[in-house]
């Protein structure tokens, strides 16, 4: 399987991405990005993760996904650092024969990595930074594959 | 032992990581959130509730109930907001 996991500072390339994950026979590619909401009075948002444990525990949720689903590869790309309103944020891409585990592998790697990969949100208003707190329906999501 | 910090334990702390050899009494991750809290102001204001903190021995996540030693990597962070 093919297994591609980066952090990183730079944007992504969403085509290229997907592109590079149906070679190798994929009937299937599913695929989620996260961007940025545009909301009032946001300017920036500031994101810090644990380098070595976020890839880890990400890699985890790979094998993990490869047990439950036939998957022919997994692309999760997740942003550090300073974002704007509309910049994306996080790919999560699941390629597979068939639609139905592309679809499902896609949607619980997504729900475990906002459970569990360690990374940290700040949102800058007007010069003042806050931190966003986690949601409890961001845990029950994850729960629900168990 | 090695110790990280995250998020805002980090900014209340002041520092992102240290090296510490806590006490011998010190045997969970729940003994060494209370061993740090008195460490000084930041500390005591990062460890105060800590059913707000959530913890990582080795770069897993573990309970506050889990044992520690003298060569592990514990982080220490609110829960996590990625994605």
């Amino acid at each position: 399987m093919r297994t591609t996991i980066r952090v990183q500072a730079e944007p992504f390339d969403v085509a290229a991405e997907l592109d590079a994950l149906s070679r190798g026979g994929a009937g299937a590619v599913a695929s989620f990005t996260g961007y940025v909401r545009q909301e009032d009075g946001l300017d920036a948002l500031l994101l810090e993760h644990y380098p070595g444990m976020t890839e880890r525990e990400i890699a985890r949720h790979v094998e993990a996904a490869q047990t439950r689903w036939a998957l022919l590869g997994i692309t999760i790309i997740h942003r550090v650092g300073e974002l704007r309103p509309s910049d994306p944020i996080v790919l999560v891409a699941a390629a597979s024969a068939h639609r139905a585990d592309a679809f499902r592998a896609c949607e619980f790697l997504m729900d475990h990595l906002k459970h569990s990969a360690t990374f940290w949100k700040r949102e800058r208003r007007g010069g003042e930074t806050r931190w966003i707190e986690a949601k409890a329906s961001d845990d029950a999501a994850a729960k629900r594959w168990t | 032992m090695k110790l990280l910090y995250f998020a805002w334990v980090r900014q209340k702390i002041g520092k992102n990581e240290e090296t510490l050899s806590p006490p011998p009494n010190v045997a969970t991750i729940a003994d060494l959130a209370a061993h740090l809290r008195g460490q000084g102001p930041g500390y005591a204001d990062a460890f105060a509730d800590t059913s707000l903190l959530r913890a990582a021995r080795n770069q897993e996540h573990v309970g506050f109930d889990s044992s520690i030693g003298p060569d592990d990597e514990i982080a220490f962070f609110p829960p996590v907001t990625g994605g």
